[in-house]
């Protein structure tokens, strides 16, 4: 009997990451074939199979498309000024450093306008996890070229083509501190969840890249198809080498893509660094910083 | 409530404006700061940084001052009170998060130590260039207090003073020293703790799914929780409804910028704060602020030693503007001098508010050094002879 194997209590999630989501702001704003809402299911299931109190955790977004991630997860959530998100999070996060904190954004927001936050909290090794969505593109203003636009590839404000070298992100994530840095694609959404899921398990700077696919500004600008051709360029395209030198991990138009986990290392991080300094400087007198 | 006593340092004590800036923070209980070096506020910081770290108190030197500005709002979603400080440059970088803490409501204070401008400037110089900045310089319509010391003692009273307001009001609040105010040492007296009043963040303590982070109390003031207490908040710099959701439609906008506007506009009176000497059958009046309102007293003085009839009014809080007195008074007095480090800021309020009903004569001066009191008195002079 179906009624036996199956619970009709309808007052049960039909989904299980519903409970991660704030299901009276859908739909979402993305479009059909954006990779977005993919990583959003990942990191739902990573909360998921973490063993995270999710009344301790946050999130904090910026501003565009992958901005307005913060503004659909079912957790204290904080929807900031462009590029800044994380020295909001670095506040939140030494203000109370019961917070397991999270910082959810786009390319554009965390490498170019706030390109300087990302280095140095990383360098600081503040306590927070970075999950950067990179499309290539500034979706919400209407596809112009970015820090992370291929080389070639056509923006609105590059409409003959992108001359600009592009950031190798885990190069840069590596070489200002984070101890934690991967990169997947929309189309890992296993490696994705994992990947976000060591992330928060991670204590320090954790950053995770994932490529995103954005149909409607990136691909169709670069008659790359769909979302769904994009995701097939995934698949074919990513080569997935963990712990390589992420100087070799540079991407290119159309080119292939490494993926994987490049560093897990252990730095202490500043509240520990800061702790453990004055515990040393001051001795007795000094109680360590707990929020 | 009272102060904390821990870090309050009872007595009198030889300080500088931007030192006793500090202290003041610390007696309000604040133990938050983000900071980035700039001239002439650092020493605020300095000081801070020496004290946190035996107190408690989290001082962090954030990569710039936009950093800082946005850094001290996750740290009061985190549960602190907290600061920053700045000058000229600086406080032009923070404009954005001044705005995003208007909208969001988050109780903060942003010190600003003027010093001349625009641009560079003078560094290490006075200025009262930044007083319309203040009021209008992040995008958009919202309410601001502003509140301007005119000596050490101010620095640490009236920091205190920012505090409680911008957790009564949940606005960030904004001290206007300048670099003379900030660089003068003098005493201080520091109260001791149970004598420092204190006004408590507004959690919320309703039952909890009743609560709303932005419907606000009789007062239009919403109360507020924080980050980790299980209420899965929202909050966004776009136009949001009680919820925090964001709501992009005219009647969202008009029902919260109106509240975030009337909050200030409506409770002014209850705000507004000046100081009056001698202002009653003036027939001219100085209005001062900051450093300014001490270097008019000997223009003043001689003026009166000479028969004028000269009254003093200084602003303690610059915004909201003390309209209502400057109104009833222009139909009182032949004219209004106003003395300030820039060619022309708070003047025009005070104009706005004369209404033609009176003269009003600026007397500027473009930064670097404060007036010589004898131009003051000129103009004084002058604007009795009517």
């Amino acid at each position: 009997m179906a009624e036996d194997l199956i619970d009709v209590n309808e007052s049960m999630p039909t989904n299980t990451v519903e409970e991660y989501l704030r299901m009276d702001r859908m739909p979402h704003i993305w479009c059909p074939g954006c990779g977005i809402g993919t990583t959003v299911n990942c990191f739902a299931h990573a909360l998921e199979q973490s063993n995270l109190d999710l009344q301790k955790v946050a999130i904090v977004s910026g501003i565009g498309c992958t901005g307005r991630v913060a503004g659909y997860i079912n957790l204290d959530s904080f929807h900031t000024t462009h590029g800044r998100a994380i020295p909001f999070a670095t506040g939140l996060k030494l203000a109370n450093p019961e917070l397991k904190v999270v910082v959810y954004s786009g390319d554009g927001d965390l490498t170019a306008i706030g390109g300087n936050h990302f280095i140095h909290a990383a360098r600081r090794n503040v306590d927070m996890t970075v999950i950067l969505i990179n499309n290539f593109i500034y979706g919400m203003t209407g596809g112009q070229v970015a820090p992370t636009t291929p080389l070639t590839a056509t923006a609105s404000t590059t409409p003959h083509g992108n001359f600009e070298d592009s950031f190798n992100l885990p190069y840069l994530a590596e070489s200002c501190g984070a101890v934690y840095v991967a990169r997947w694609t929309a189309y890992h959404v296993r490696h994705t969840t994992k990947a976000i899921k060591e992330a928060l398990a991670k204590k320090g700077f954790s950053f995770v890249e994932i490529l995103a696919p954005c149909p409607t500004l990136f691909s169709r600008r670069n008659k790359l198809g769909d979302g769904l051709d994009q995701m097939k360029y995934f698949k074919e395209q990513s080569e997935i080498k963990n712990d390589i030198d992420t100087k070799t991990a540079s991407l290119s138009f159309q080119g292939k893509i490494t993926v994987g986990k490049f560093v897990d290392r252990e730095r202490p991080t500043y509240l520990d660094a800061m702790n453990e300094y004055y515990g040393k400087k001051f001795g007795d007198k000094y109680t360590p910083y707990n929020g | 409530m009272k102060a904390d006593p821990k870090g309050v340092l009872t007595g009198a004590i030889f300080l500088d404006g931007d030192h006793a800036c500090a202290e003041g923070a610390i007696a309000a209980g604040c133990r938050f700061v983000a900071g980035y070096p700039i001239t002439p506020s650092t020493e605020v910081v300095e000081r801070i940084a020496d004290r946190f770290p035996l107190i408690g108190g989290m001082f962090i030197q954030m990569e710039d001052e936009i950093a800082s500005s946005i850094a001290i709002q996750g740290a009061v979603w985190g549960g602190k009170k907290a600061m920053t400080v700045t000058s000229g440059p600086g406080f032009s970088l923070m404009m954005e998060h001044i705005g995003l803490a208007a909208m969001t409501e988050v109780p903060c204070v942003f010190v600003d130590v003027q010093r001349g401008g625009p641009s560079t400037g003078l560094p290490t110089l006075p200025g009262q260039g930044d007083m319309m900045q203040a009021r209008w310089g992040s995008h958009g319509d919202y309410g601001i207090i502003a509140l301007c010391p005119n000596s050490p003692q101010e620095c640490f009273d009236f920091t205190i003073k920012a505090f409680n307001l911008s957790e009564q009001y949940r606005v960030p609040v904004l001290l206007m020293m300048d670099e003379c105010v900030g660089h003068m040492t003098e005493r201080v007296i520091i109260p001791p703790a149970d004598q420092i009043e204190l006004y408590p963040r507004r959690y919320y303590d309703g039952p909890k799914e009743e609560f709303l982070l932005f419907k606000p109390d009789k007062d239009m003031v919403p109360p507020i929780v924080k980050a980790g207490d299980g209420y899965n908040i929202h909050v966004t710099g776009l136009t949001h409804d009680e919820k925090g959701y964001p709501a992009m439609t005219v009647p969202a906008q008009e029902k919260l910028v109106r509240r975030l506007i009337d909050k200030i506009k409506l409770n002014a009176d209850k705000i507004v704060e000046y100081k009056e000497e001698q202002v009653e059958g003036a027939d001219v009046v100085v209005v001062t602020y900051g450093i300014t309102s001490r270097v008019a007293i000997p223009a003043i003085e001689q003026a009166r030693a000479e028969g004028m009839k000269v009254g003093h009014l200084r602003l303690i809080v610059a915004w909201p503007f003390p309209e209502k007195r400057i109104k009833e008074l222009a139909s009182k007095v032949k004219a209004f001098v106003v003395p300030e480090i820039n060619y022309g800021q708070m003047v025009l309020e005070v104009e706005r508010h004369v209404a033609g009903k009176a003269r009003v004569e600026l007397v500027g001066h473009g930064g670097g050094a404060v007036h010589n009191p004898k131009d003051i008195y000129n103009v004084i002079k002058n604007s009795v002879k009517g």
